[in-house]
């Protein structure tokens, strides 16, 4: 049963694989891959089209790794609170508050990022425009929180419960216990979970594409606007000829974003894999 | 340099009317019994007769429980654990437990040994080397793993991992060492090891260990206190308590011999 999931899983992930090739083996063939992943300017629509993705790798990686660094502190901090110190009841509250933060549509997290994030970015620091990376970043922040949380938070109940009692046991505090037992034993499955909150944050389209401005250059500081993979497929697939170069270049696009998400989710199973393992003995 | 401590004539018990509720279920009562110091008490009677939860008032690790309440009065050389101002993390440092799986930290034998000193403190190398020495001899180990301190704890056998969780309490060099079943998941030649090393150690520390084997009683306790719990809507009772020879030879209670010649339990 598990290994006709596995091959499942694996026929429907080179599906996809397949048929983004497809899609972008006119731009392959034209334009070729190297040229595409190496190219530094993105204007899709002028009379000699320029489509390198560097500014669009380096928007999403921006957004994403800003994100990560602001939502890590305290989604873990979260995470070690509900495992260690919350009693059932503040436990269960404080779950189902995750769990409506993941339920949230996007757009309603761009809209609130518009009406709060965007000005208070551009009251902050003091600029033109709150449509930068930042604001998405900060966004996004609170978007991969719920992944990271439920995942740490799983990784720390299952560290056996005979290691606190033995810290305990020892004359150490609770606090003690969990930074010098806890938190080592769990953090294969912490940096599971942080890489999937990095691959949500990778794939996430619409509040992005709401909040970070859109320009599709390559930014010389956070506060730039920047334009990410997955908000540039999203503007312009629609107004994209049929068959067309342009079209192609975005199928191209998402394999690359594909291959991506696909690396890192693979990596973080691998990591949990190892973590769940630790503890059959 | 951190000498070594035998406590010697430290670490003695008296237990006054000690009763444990679990919510509302009252598991043991009436429980009132002196641990002599440097000695080996054994704890014994029938599963579930409340053997771990006396136990675990001596260190208060019912307090960690969280649904647990102790009544009655514990004094540690004339001094009330329970006290509002006594610290439980203070009264484990001096009263340490040994569990009934082996509960090793993953990392290293060493840093497994010196994780106790380490909270309290002590950050010289050749000062924890030395505690890591004394406390792996102690508990019978430094001689197997002495070139390997470096290796991961999971790595060892159940009986050396169970002899790296003894080291480890050893070396808060507490005056008590508690002992919940410490061979009961061990094989024989395991066992064997625990039972010598514990000979040893009462010259060190007052050790109370539980166990429900009688011959391992017999062979290791210099005083037994043997607990029974006669039904399920009555809590569990300290029946008696003495000399291990006297106990095992000619018992004060009919309910003793009948447990002792495995008539029940
Ligand atoms: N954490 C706990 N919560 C509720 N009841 C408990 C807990 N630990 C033990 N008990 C109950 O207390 C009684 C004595 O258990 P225990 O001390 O483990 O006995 P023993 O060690 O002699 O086998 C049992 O009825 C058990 O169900
Ligand atoms: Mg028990």
């Amino acid at each position: 049963m598990i290994r006709l999931n596995g091959w499942s899983a694996i026929v429907i992930l080179a599906a996809i694989g397949i048929f983004l090739a497809y899609g972008g083996a006119r731009a392959l063939g034209e334009v070729g891959f190297w040229t595409l992943v190496t190219g530094s300017e993105w204007y899709p629509t002028i009379a000699e089209p320029r489509f390198g993705f560097v500014p669009l790798l380096i928007g999403s990686a921006a957004v994403t790794i800003t994100a990560i660094f602001l939502s890590m502190p305290v989604s873990l901090a979260a995470a070690v609170f509900i495992s260690e110190f919350a009693n059932k009841r503040v436990k269960e509250v404080a779950k189902s508050i995750i769990e409506f933060m993941a339920a949230v549509p996007s757009v309603v997290y761009g809209l609130i990022g518009i009406a709060i994030v965007v000005p208070g970015v551009k009251e902050a620091f003091n600029l033109d425009s709150g449509l930068n990376a930042m604001s998405g970043a900060i966004v996004l922040a609170f978007m991969i929180a719920p992944t990271i949380v439920s995942i740490s938070e799983d990784a720390l109940h299952a560290v056996p419960n005979d290691l606190r009692q033995g810290s305990l046991a020892l004359g150490n505090t609770r606090w003690q216990t969990t930074y010098k037992v806890v938190l080592p034993s769990a953090s294969s499955g912490v940096l599971a979970a942080v890489m999937l909150g990095m691959g949500r944050a990778i794939g996430e389209t619409m509040a992005v594409l709401m909040l970070t401005g859109n320009a599709a250059r390559i930014p010389g500081s956070l506060f730039e606007s920047v334009r990410t993979i997955t908000g540039t497929i999203a503007a312009e697939m629609g107004n994209v000829v049929q068959g067309g170069l342009h079209q192609s270049v975005l199928f191209t696009l998402g394999l690359v974003l594909f291959a991506i998400t696909f690396l890192i989710n693979l990596v973080a199973d691998l990591v949990l894999e190892k973590q769940r393992r630790r503890w059959r003995r | 340099m951190v000498t070594a401590q035998s406590h010697a004539g430290k670490g003695s018990f008296d237990l006054h009317d000690v009763s444990v509720t679990y919510g509302s279920e009252t598991a043991i009562a009436g429980v009132s019994m002196h641990i002599e110091p440097n000695a080996v008490t054994a704890l014994i009677g029938p599963s579930g007769c409340g053997k771990s939860t006396l136990l675990r008032c001596l260190n208060r690790m019912n307090d960690e429980l969280g649904n647990a309440t102790v009544g009655g009065r514990i004094l540690l050389d004339g001094v009330d654990v329970y006290d509002k101002e006594y610290d439980p993390v203070e009264l484990r440092t001096k009263v340490g437990q040994v569990f009934q799986k082996p509960n090793p930290f993953p990392m290293t034998i060493y840093d497994n040994v010196a994780y106790g000193p380490r909270t309290q403190g002590i950050r010289k190398r050749s000062d924890l080397d030395a505690l890591v020495e004394r406390s792996l001899t102690r508990a019978a180990l430094w001689g197997e793993v002495k070139k390997d301190l470096k290796k991961h704890a999971f790595e060892l056998s159940g009986g050396q991992q169970q002899r790296v969780c003894i080291a480890r309490a050893l070396a808060t060099e507490p005056e008590v060492l508690l002992m919940d079943e410490p061979a009961s998941s061990l094989d024989p030649i395991s066992t064997q090891q625990i039972e010598d090393t514990i000979a040893e150690l009462k010259e060190y520390v007052t050790i109370v260990i539980v166990t429900h084997n009688m011959q391992q009683a017999a062979r290791i306790s210099d005083k037994t206190a043997f607990m029974l719990r006669e039904s399920m809507e009555h809590p569990a009772f300290l029946v008696e308590v003495g000399e291990t020879r006297t106990m095992f030879t000619n018992p004060g209670d009919k309910r003793t011999e009948a447990y002792i010649t495995g008539r029940f339990g």
